[in-house]
């Protein structure tokens, strides 16, 4: 137990550090942009661009500014103002963005990991099947095949062609479903090849073979002694799996035109909107860094022969 | 003494001899099989994985010689009449738009006409003696070169190389062009000579920036791994914190900042277009786990008894590094490299979908998926806009995760002599 606390509090430290980090590199790429983030609106009073860069915090020299911003976020976990949303502070945004990303994160994951899993876990059972060949080049093909153009040709298929799912919206779960599954089929792809091999690998083992020596049924073998074996590095791709989900959803959330943190990010950047992309990026390293750390953690949980360190 | 007795004892045994002279004739036969060799026997055996290396082939000599083979032009808009035409085989020609005003709407009457008009303006730059007439002479010749060119008018920054490419095509095919079998895009262009002109910046961008993470991986894990100690776990953790910055996000910040007119305008005085930058970046992101693949195999091998027995014999330190090691590491880096390559371009497609990316005039497949993409609509279905662009695409991916697996394969060398 004393381990898994030693962990965590390893984690955390190195999750600081992390974090601070990005926020330098992203403070530094701030400054470094040409002009104010007001010097392209119209021209103002000196007096009031003096009243505006105080309450964004850009008077002062850039050490100034960097502690100060720095200090904010330390003590009142506060990112600062957006700079192009009208009267929205960026930890508005992220409150108001985030369970939409996080639901339709969770969502893709379970399908993922469900889809691939069973997918590779029926290719590796009867191998050199039909069923076999077929899942494992639907999987190159999921691998292969960009985001966004799998998620037009299902909107075009399910939504117009079909009237399945409803066309664009939030809240319902037949509104999270469609971007969910577009979001996860890449993820599975990789899943069911994971598994696959896993599942390979582990059903030529010695166990295995005296499980079914000893005339253990094939369903109690499979679940029992080989399925775990072969989980293996399905859970250890599931840290990268999570910061690929993310990044997916950038272009998903988009094109789903879905209120979650992504397509928020993609427009402060595009709008260069620097707090609001620096609060998003630094959420995003949370994100990254808990679920790696959990994924390490459950690792470890599941084969007694990983130490934590 | 000795020297004569040896003698007589090999010309008493004659038959000895010839057994000797047997064995020392079968040992000549025996050739010996590199790693390599061994290597590609099983890549050759493998036809999925051959094959698809010669798919790649194919499409990087394509690329390569994209200005040579007969298409249309890539940036030419046409939008009176050529907007979203379907896939067709009606025969087309080089300059045969009215908006062009070529002479006689042909591309090689008006390249004609073009030079001539040069050539006699070169030779009234050598009659003319006043400072102020050539200076104007040659202005009007350096525009004529420039703006007037047809070549500028259907090609977009066309390198030397390129240039006289081109040249060479309009002296062998002429006027020709293949037809849109692929159809056109939203603006008239050509879809089939848009796929082939984005596939070299498609594959330059895989490529060059999987290079740079190759260079950078490779330098960093050899130094952590050969040095070992405290400089190694500096090192690598350096790496572990690496891997928790969400870096995409970073790039698209820097992105951002790139697409500022001024930072632009800035670069450009250093002659670094975005393009360029862009592959730097996409490569700087992509080098971890490399050197983490890298520097474990270094900390393998150098305590092997390979190097040993090589160190043994009073081989120097140089020659272990690039006779033993090297070789030995090369296998798992190819392997990452041809597992990198699609992920870079994906990634490039990603960013240009977002806007982020190459941007117009020059053509990417990333790009082309956007368009078409953007042109999908549920009114009128457009397919080909999407269809061809991500085919090749999906094509190129298919084959080199198919070639990374093979190679892996193929270069393990726990698999050899094996099958």
């Amino acid at each position: 137990m004393s381990d898994v606390l030693s962990f965590i509090g390893k984690r955390l430290l190195w999750m600081v550090a992390t974090l601070w980090l990005v926020y330098t590199i992203s403070f530094v790429l701030m400054r470094l942009a040409p002009g104010g983030p007001f010097s392209s609106e119209r021209k103002v009073p000196p007096a009031i661009e003096r009243q505006m860069e105080a309450r964004y915090n850009l008077d002062g020299s850039y050490v100034e500014q960097y502690f100060d911003y720095l200090g904010g976020i330390v003590t009142r976990g506060d990112l600062g103002w957006s700079l192009r949303l009208e009267d929205y502070s960026v930890n508005e945004v992220i409150a108001q963005g985030l369970p939409v990303s996080a639901s339709l994160a969770v969502f893709a994951l379970i399908f993922a990991i469900v889809l691939g899993v069973t997918a590779g876990v029926i290719s590796a059972v009867y191998r050199g099947t039909i069923a076999d060949t077929s899942m494992m080049i639907a999987a190159v093909v999921g691998i292969a095949v960009p985001n966004f153009v799998l998620a037009s040709v299902a909107i075009l298929l399910f939504v117009f062609g079909l009237n399945i799912f409803p066309a664009a919206g939030w809240g319902t779960l037949k509104q999270v479903l469609l971007p969910a599954i577009c979001l996860g089929a890449p993820v599975a792809a990789y899943i069911a090849r994971l598994a696959r091999t896993g599942m390979l690998e582990s059903l030529s083992r010695e166990h295995v073979r005296t499980a079914i020596a000893k005339g253990l049924p094939k369903s109690a073998v499979i679940f029992k002694h080989v399925l775990p074996g072969a989980m293996l590095p399905v859970v250890s791709y599931l840290g990268p799996a999570t910061a690929r989900v993310l990044t997916g959803s950038l272009v998903l959330e988009q094109i789903f035109a879905l209120p979650g943190i992504g397509s928020h990010f993609i427009n402060a950047a595009l709008q260069r909107d620097y707090t609001l992309a620096m609060g998003m990026v630094l959420t995003y390293t949370v994100i990254l860094f808990v679920m790696n750390s959990i994924v390490d953690l459950s690792y470890a949980i599941i084969d007694p022969r990983v130490k934590l360190q | 003494m000795s020297k004569l007795s040896e003698k007589g004892s090999l010309q008493a045994e004659p038959a000895e001899q010839l057994q000797l002279e047997q064995i020392l004739d079968e040992s000549q036969q025996i050739q010996g099989v590199s790693l390599w060799q061994d290597a590609w026997r099983r890549l050759k055996r493998n036809r999925v994985a051959y094959r698809s290396m010669h798919v790649l082939i194919g499409l990087a000599l394509l690329a390569i010689l994209t200005p040579l083979i007969p298409l249309q032009s890539p940036i030419d808009k046409d939008l009176n009449d050529r907007q979203f035409l379907p896939p067709t085989m009606a025969s087309s020609s080089m300059g045969s738009r009215a908006g062009l005003k070529f002479s006689e709407g042909r591309l090689t009457t008006q390249l004609q006409a073009v030079e001539s008009q040069i050539a006699a303006l070169e030779i009234e730059l050598g009659t003319l003696s006043t400072e102020e007439a050539r200076n104007q002479i040659e202005q009007s010749i350096k525009q004529k070169r420039v703006v007037g060119h047809p070549f500028n008018q259907l090609w977009h920054n066309l390198g030397p190389v390129s240039w006289t490419m081109c040249r060479l095509r309009v002296a062998v095919f002429g006027d020709y062009a293949i037809p849109s079998i692929c159809g056109t895009d939203q603006l008239g262009r050509d879809v089939l000579s848009r796929i082939m002109w984005g596939a070299r910046v498609s594959l330059t961008v895989g490529i060059v920036a999987t290079l740079v993470s190759l260079i950078i991986g490779v330098s960093y894990g050899a130094i952590a791994g050969y040095f070992g100690g405290w400089i190694d776990a500096v090192m690598m953790r350096i790496v572990d914190t690496l891997y928790s910055v969400p870096f995409i996000f970073v790039v698209i910040f820097i992105m951002t900042f790139l697409g500022e007119d001024s930072v632009k305008k800035r670069l450009e005085q250093f002659g670094i277009n975005q393009l360029t930058v862009f592959y730097l970046i996409i490569g700087a992101i992509y080098w971890l786990t490399m050197s983490r693949v890298v520097r474990g195999q270094v900390l393998s091998l150098k305590n092997e008894q390979f190097v040993e027995a090589a160190r043994t014999i009073g081989a120097s330190p140089a020659r272990i590094v690039f006779r033993h090691l090297v070789p030995n590491v090369l296998g798992v880096v190819i392997v990452y490299l041809t597992l990198t390559i699609p992920a870079v371009m994906l990634f490039e497609a990603f960013l240009s979908f977002l806007g982020l990316g190459v941007s117009p005039p020059d053509v990417s497949w990333g790009l082309l998926l956007k368009d078409g993409v953007d042109a999908l609509s549920s009114v009128k279905l457009f397919w080909w806009m999407v269809v061809f662009p991500g085919a090749a695409l999906a094509l190129t991916l298919f084959a080199l995760n198919f070639l990374g697996d093979g190679l892996r394969d193929a270069l393990d060398p726990k698999m050899k002599n094996k099958d």
